[in-house]
């Protein structure tokens, strides 16, 4: 079995914009692949395709195909909701549950979809606390303190264990670490280093520095196209295109 | 410079005398409506006024236990009608209402916001009253249960759509179906501000008397059962104001008092458990 991602002819749109222009790619699995390009390249938009998350925004529509282990997410009678069990999604800003606790915060992939085995549900959220590197800093608060209490980098952290307990094959990042100060952004960095031994990983990344440090792979996006993906070093030391030459050198963006 | 600083320091004094004067003068009905219903009111306050029924005109004592009891019952069936219809149709609009449909509740809810409470009386004698051949306390409460849906549907929209973005797409990027994001993470957020609305709406219909003059009717006597015409705090105030004996208009007064009392440790009660916590994260 192979979870990696397929895509192809994928097309999105927000209302009469469109926002992405025929992209066609396959992402390995078990890799970190980076997506980078400046402000509105349709970055985010292409991740949140991945997941089904685009056509949640008003307006928004998407055309194409895109495969995980040999599902096609947007096919006939695939629930958006069975394919975000399968798919993690950490974003821009730590958004944990601000009514929940620690604890709950982890658990509410399982609960608020009817688990409720209290020793399993002790186990998951331990294992994903552990999985974020957050554990050891909350084990003796998790059950009282909210999630909102924790630091931005603690509350990231919190949102990956949280997407870590639905045990999903995929994880997308959003930008995880552009809110975050440089010690908690290692931190994510680290962790991104172990989590792609039992996950594929794409991340978005504003970062062209980080996209180098922890990516196998680097897609470059431009005005909602695909301009070129290819192994991480090859793009910052020797990329086949001209524009993304630019980009890298900061010539533009 | 001296001449300057003394100009911005008199202009500053202008300033804060003008928004001081503005505040009391919004504030000063409030107190003056407070004042006089505790000077007026406070001396017929006993013990029995609460655990009394009225007396007939010429025997002095008596209360209006009943009307308070009325009242809380009326109360309560509004609420039965007024909350679930209110916050359902404001958790419509907010999560699933950005469109036709959803506009239409929107312009419905505002219309029956703007309809003045009497007409809703009349409504309800129209299609309860007149089929249950009785005023009756069911119609009071439908009457003032009516009156509280717009109030609460809208200001439940409100606060909902105060809530994040960022955290119904963490709920749904779970895999958290979207009515389950809606009633474990967006509604429990918002918990607070929802239960504020709803006692707003009910602080507001309390007073209400049009509505219950063709419906509720009023009691001389108890009534605890719901097709049965039962007192109501305003309808015995307004009965009792309008009547022309000193005694009565005394009992009037010390009824409003109770009125405003029993809505005002209401709303702070309710404000004070929201602001200590005790609600939120009620899931």
């Amino acid at each position: 079995m192979d979870p990696g991602i397929r895509v192809q002819e994928l097309n999105a749109w927000f209302g009469g914009t469109q926002a992405l222009h025929d992209i066609g790619l396959e992402i390995p699995s078990r890799q970190v692949t980076a997506i980078i390009g400046p402000s509105g390249c349709g970055k985010s938009t292409f991740v949140r395709c991945l997941n089904r998350m685009h056509e949640t925004l008003p307006n928004a529509t998407v055309k194409g195909k895109v495969t995980i282990s040999g599902l096609d997410i947007y096919g006939k009678g695939v629930s958006p909701v069975t394919v975000r069990r399968r798919i993690g999604m950490v974003f821009q800003k730590p958004n944990p549950f601000p009514t929940m606790s620690i604890y709950d915060n982890v658990a509410a992939g399982l609960k608020l979809n009817g688990f409720s085995n209290r020793r399993q549900l002790d186990e998951v959220v331990q294992r994903s606390l552990e999985g974020a590197a957050l554990w050891d800093e909350v084990k003796d608060i998790m059950k009282k303190k909210s999630g909102a209490s924790l630091s931005g980098g603690q509350q990231q952290r919190l949102c990956i264990a949280r997407a870590l307990a639905i045990e999903p094959e995929i994880m997308l990042m959003d930008e995880p670490a552009s809110a975050l100060d440089p010690i908690s952004t290692s931190k994510i960095e680290d962790l991104i280093f172990q989590l792609k031994q039992q996950f594929t990983i794409v991340i978005v990344t504003h970062n062209m520095q980080q996209a180098a440090r922890v990516a196998d792979l680097t897609g470059f996006f431009l005005m909602g196209k695909l301009i070129e993906l290819d192994k991480t070093e090859k793009m910052f030391t020797n990329p086949s295109d001209k524009r993304t030459e630019d980009y890298i050198t900061g010539r533009f963006g | 410079m001296h001449n300057i600083s003394f100009r911005r320091r008199f202009v500053n004094f202008l300033g804060i005398g003008a928004i001081v004067g503005a505040t009391l003068v919004v504030l000063m009905p409030l107190f003056l409506i407070m004042g006089t219903v505790i000077y007026r009111g406070i001396g017929s306050i006993t013990w029995a006024f609460f655990t009394r029924i009225p007396q007939p005109v010429g025997e002095t004592g008596g209360g209006m236990a009943n009307a308070i009891v009325g009242t809380a019952m009326i109360m309560g069936v509004a609420a039965l009608i007024g909350i679930p219809l209110g916050v359902g149709s404001g958790i419509y609009l907010a999560e699933y209402g950005r469109n036709a449909s959803g506009n239409i509740v929107r312009f419905t809810a505002d219309v029956l916001n703007g309809i003045p409470s009497i007409v809703i009386g009349i409504t309800v004698y129209a299609l309860v009253v007149l089929i249950q051949h009785h005023f009756s306390l069911l119609a009071g409460g439908i009457a003032l249960g009516i009156m509280m849906i717009p109030t609460v549907c809208r200001t439940t929209e409100e606060v909902l759509l105060m809530v994040p973005q960022s955290v119904r797409e963490a709920a749904l990027g779970l895999g958290i179906p979207q009515w389950r994001t809606t009633l474990s993470v967006v509604v429990p957020s918002a918990a607070s501000g929802i239960i504020t609305s709803i006692m707003l709406a009910c602080a507001r219909v309390a007073g209400e008397t049009a509505p219950l003059l063709f419906t509720a009717f009023g009691n001389q006597f108890w009534n605890l059962k719901l097709n049965q015409p039962t007192a109501a705090l305003p309808l015995q105030i307004f009965a009792y104001a309008i009547s022309p004996y000193e005694e009565w208009h005394r009992m009037a007064w010390a009824g409003a008092l109770v009125l405003i009392l029993s809505i005002m440790a209401t709303v702070i009660l309710v404000r004070f458990a929201t602001s200590r916590g005790m609600l939120k994260g009620a899931h």
